[in-house]
């Protein structure tokens, strides 16, 4: 998994200060999007794949994990809040702190199991273990099957604002978006984040220097998995309705297409891959039959010319971490 | 009990394609430490292959059995030398990527030509019928697929196992600039074996064309229960996924029988067990 | 300066007056016609239902007099998430006024959510789930062409009182599946019938073979396949390859298209009984029709009974609007005229809508024709029964709809 990131620059001062500018104005654009025009929907559902995608990021990017099995948590933690909010009738807080709580709760089942394998067999067992959680959300009634649950009511955040104002809405979205980032961002700058990192790059020397890695490699997992349910929890919210295409292994496939589009191991890349990628099922849909080939074409181009993704390779022509 | 027994020759005969690709997909892994995601496409062009053959040069299924895997063949050895060699040496996460979006784009171009719902093709004659075993019926053109496919796979594994050819080719990808060294053209080998696991997966839609729809989306559900196969039987351990390839075939059967509902499921479960216990899946080389 | 005040007064009034004319003869219209364009269900909706729609438009004549009819297509890769934001984004960017089409149920009951917050008109031809007007119903939807109650009655009932009265089901796993199996049961035991066994399979099988032992040595007469698409298909070949209808047992496809049998081919599929609403070669409207239609398919297939009924549902769309005298944009206003207003096209004959959205319209009985019979490469079924429209969908007072308790 080295060859991935090669030239990850140190950590320096002004590195840090370049991604908290770059920062800043991502929260500003994000902020005035409702006043140009842009279609506000097509922004939140981007910014919850694109936070998945940080979380699926912060795995693969930092920890050198691949888990092709990322959909798990965002289709049960998607699953756990819709029916919490609509069958239990619990407040959307209360269900998003339900839907976190399943993820998290299921991460650390699925990591316990997983994390003693590497490379293309924890991508392996991720796969089986998201197909299984498949088979188990498709025999359960309670997801309604390929119906899905649908008409999911949206309510009042802490009971003052209204979700079903798309504007309110919106800046919900944001705001649980920025805030799951900034914490990644976080992560990955703590003495926690440079361990991952050089577990990463050597696991045996980090073993030697006498960090218990598989500890380090649980708790990045199951930070992941949550923020992936946490980005499952906001989408039921977006697109009112939870189905089985959410825990499909095509959706975990999209996962790491955003990701190595925008960009592995870099720190805005996922955000940049998942607008891509929702942009591409969203304006090439008037394309119809060809959006597929489309799709295939844009992948094949991606792998062959820029393989660090659109930001990897921008910061590395202006040799800046990004 | 004779229920049971025509369910375990049922398993084993869908054993017989999941070995067919596995196998190829074994292949290509080993010699080229690419997974290629391409390979449920390149089995549909196998059968659709078949299918023009009959039906816009009328050749019929047996020779077809030998020209679709060499024209799907050539292909994969164009996509190598145009697009995969690229990749040597790169992360197998590449390989994947490159090769999910080539599946993409042949099967979208097939959808848009061919519809979804597929083409019929018909049993050769000389096949055609069954025999009745006592405890089931047995279609005559399944027992061919089983043999035949056995067959393919045994001498597909003496080939790279046992002979100067595959020894050379084992060596290449252990160390390339040696066996260079010793005048052999090691990216031409490449190619050769890429070709070779192709045309493997293009048999296997030909022999499932009879038996299967001939849809653009026939390798896309089965690419990743073959993946399975391969992890569990160790990557790129050719006999391992043969082996695997069969009893899948036949674990499979048996759940059909219990509980039909997890027949498409169990693999993982089974891929789960293996790799806690071994980690590299059942004949798998310690890496 | 009397008058003055008063010709001032009127004139204001006049253009208030034109204004308000002018709102309610808007006369441009847009339809979207979603689709899963290049999946499972693209042979059957996808390109040809968006061409439906817009050979409905021409047919209406409305362009002629003055009004302005946009068709827009859009592929919701049987994605909820996607249709869902292809919805929104029509209904409040692009303005569209009516969805139609949406195979798929996931992806259809989620679009009927958006249709109703947005208040727009849903004419879904597509989906199988009779959920759309039972559970989920919404005052803003209609359900053409079928649901999986009707599938399972017609076929049901035609092939039991035909004699074949014990039954083995294989049942794709899901939500279709169940319910086409739940109402076909329900049938054959009103009907003094019994089911002697059943298997559920996962979706997307390619081997039926352990299935069909099962259902062979069940010794029912009919094996009814409540599955669709590639699964039916192949399950219809396989049974012919373990001598299944030979053995003397009857296939029942409870859910099968023009596209599924072409693709099977006649040789295989000869003998099978199955429900459709529509058939190109009914009479010489629907032929007429179907000629003009294939003719702009790119692969010169004549219309599926989804396309059918996108072309239908247009159709009586459009017509409700005339006789609003133009655009409302307001759904809920055009989908009770539509309500009001009995159904009658070429293609479906006469028909009704009920209160819950559901489009009543005959419902046929058709058996593949033998290869010695096919004349034409299309030339595919042979008509055995038909069940009026008010027989073959759920009565009134069985539906579950909340729009039927006011």
């Amino acid at each position: 998994m080295t060859a991935m990131t090669d030239d990850t620059l140190p950590v320096t001062p002004r590195a840090m200060r370049d991604e908290m500018i770059l920062f800043v104005v991502m929260a500003a654009v994000l902020s005035v999007v409702p006043w140009t025009g842009i279609y506000p929907f097509f922004v939140m559902q981007a910014l919850c794949f694109a936070l998945l995608a940080c979380a699926f990021n912060l795995l693969i990017g930092y920890g050198g994990l691949l888990s092709f099995g990322h959909a798990m948590f965002l289709g049960t933690a998607g699953y756990v809040s819709a029916h919490a909010l609509k069958v239990w009738g619990l407040t959307p807080e209360l269900g998003i702190v339900a839907g976190i709580a399943a993820a998290a709760g299921l991460a650390v089942i699925t990591g316990l199991v997983a994390i003693r394998r590497q490379g293309i067999y924890f991508a392996m067992i991720t796969l089986a273990l998201s197909q299984l959680l498949y088979f188990i959300y498709l025999q359960t009634p309670f997801t309604h099957g390929e119906d899905g649950i649908q008409g999911i009511p949206q309510g009042y955040l802490f009971g003052v604002f209204n979700l079903a104002n798309s504007t309110t809405l919106y800046y919900v979205i944001v705001v649980g978006f920025l805030a799951g980032f900034l914490l990644i961002y976080r992560t990955i700058n703590s003495p926690f984040g440079e361990v991952l990192k050089s577990i990463r790059e050597n696991e045996q020397r980090a073993i030697s220097l006498g960090y218990k890695t598989d500890h380090y490699k649980l708790l990045a997992y199951i930070l992941s998995g949550t923020l992936a349910g946490f980005a499952g929890s906001l989408k039921v919210f977006v697109a009112q309705n939870a189905s089985l295409t959410d825990v499909h292994w095509s959706m975990s496939g999209e996962i790491v297409l955003m990701t190595l589009v925008g960009g592995l191991g870099t720190v805005f890349g996922p955000v940049v891959g998942a607008f891509v990628i929702i942009a591409m099922q969203q304006y090439l849909a008037s394309f119809g039959q060809w959006v597929t080939v489309i799709q295939g074409v844009i992948f094949v181009v991606c792998v062959l010319t820029f393989r660090r993704g659109v930001i990897g390779e921008i910061a590395h022509y202006f040799r800046r971490s990004l | 009990m004779q229920a049971l027994y025509a369910q375990l020759l049922v398993g084993l005969i869908n054993g017989s394609f999941y070995a067919l690709l596995s196998l190829g997909l074994a292949v290509i892994f080993g010699m080229l430490n690419i997974i290629n995601f391409a390979h449920g496409a390149l089995y549909m062009m196998g059968a659709f292959c078949a299918y023009f053959l009959l039906n816009l040069l009328n050749i019929g299924y047996w020779p077809a059995l030998i020209l679709a895997p060499i024209i799907v063949g050539i292909f994969g050895m164009i996509l190598e030398r145009t697009m995969l060699q690229w990749l040597s040496g790169l992360d197998h996460l590449y390989g994947l990527l490159l090769t999910f979006g080539m599946a993409l784009i042949i099967q979208g171009i097939f959808q848009n030509y061919f519809g979804s719902s597929g083409l019929p093709y018909a049993i050769p004659d000389e096949l055609k019928g069954g025999m009745n075993l006592g405890f089931m019926f047995l279609p005559i053109y399944r027992g061919w697929v089983v043999v035949f496919s056995l067959i393919v796979c045994l001498a597909t594994w003496y080939l790279i196992e046992r002979t100067r050819l595959g020894a050379n080719l084992r060596a290449a990808t252990e160390n390339p600039t040696l066996v260079r060294a010793f005048g052999i053209n090691v990216p031409r080998m490449i190619t050769l074996t890429y070709g070779l696991g192709v045309g493997l997966a293009a048999l296997a839609g030909v022999l499932s064309a009879p038996i299967n729809q001939v849809r653009p989306l026939m390798g896309a559900d089965l690419i990743i229960v073959v993946f399975a196969v391969v992890v569990i039987g160790g990557m790129g351990s050719i006999m391992g996924s043969i082996i695997t390839g069969f009893a899948l075939g036949v674990i499979e059967g048996l759940t059909k029988y219990f509980y039909p509902e997890a027949s498409n499921t169990v693999v993982f479960v089974l891929m789960v067990l293996v790799l806690l216990v071994k980690p590299t899946g059942l004949t798998g080389r310690a890496n | 300066m009397k008058n003055r005040i008063a010709a001032l007064l009127l004139g204001t009034a006049l253009t208030l007056a034109a204004g308000s004319l002018a709102f309610a003869q808007d006369k441009t219209v847009k339809i979207g016609s979603l689709s899963d364009q290049s999946g499972l269900y693209a042979d059957l909706g996808g390109p040809g239902s968006t061409l439906a729609a817009q050979m409905a438009v021409e047919d209406s004549g409305l362009v002629a007099k003055g009004w302005k009819i946009d068709v827009i297509s859009g592929d919701h890769q049987n994605k909820p998430d996607v249709g869902v934001a292809i919805a929104k984004q029509w209904f409040d960017v692009d303005k569209v006024d009516i969805i139609v089409d949406v195979p798929n149920s996931g992806v259809a009951l989620a679009v009927n959510n958006v249709v109703k917050e947005k208040n727009g008109v849903y004419v879904n031809s597509g989906a199988a789930t009779s959920d759309l007007t039972n559970a989920q119903c919404s005052p803003n939807t209609i359900h053409w062409t079928y649901d999986t109650y009707m599938l399972a009655h017609t076929t049901g009932q035609a092939l039991v009182k035909a004699g074949g009265d014990t039954w083995f089901f294989l049942t794709a796993d899901y939500a279709f599946g169940a319910a086409l199996e739940r109402d076909t049961t329900a049938v054959i035991l009103a009907n003094g019938g019994k089911v002697v066994g059943g298997v559920k399979h996962p979706l997307n099988t390619s081997d039926f073979s352990s299935f069909l032992l099962q259902a062979q040595s069940s010794k029912a007469k009919i094996i009814g396949l409540a599955n669709a698409g590639g699964d039916t298909t192949n399950s219809i070949k396989q049974a012919a390859e373990f001598g299944i209808v030979k053995g003397g047992q009857k296939l029942a496809a409870l859910l099968l298209f023009l596209t599924d049998v072409k693709a099977i081919g006649l040789e295989t599929a000869q003998g099978l009984n199955f429900t459709e609403t529509f058939y190109w070669d009914m009479n010489d409207d629907t032929r007429d029709f179907s000629k003009k239609f294939a003719a702009r398919m790119k692969n010169g297939a004549p219309p599926t009974m989804v396309q059918a009924g996108v072309y239908s549902g247009v159709r009586h769309y459009l017509k409700a609007l005339e006789a609003l005298g133009g655009n409302p944009h307001d759904g809920l206003k055009v989908v009770d005229k539509m309500k009001s207003m009995p159904t009658d096209d070429p293609l479906f004959g006469k028909g009704e809508i009920q209160p819950n959205g559901r489009v009543l319209h005959s419902a046929y009985l058709f058996e593949v024709k033998k290869p010695s019979e096919s004349k034409a490469p299309w030339d595919l079924y042979k008509l055995v029964g038909t069940v009026p429209g008010n027989q073959a969908f759920t009565p009134l007072d069985k539906s579950t709809c909340a729009l039927l308790k006011k």
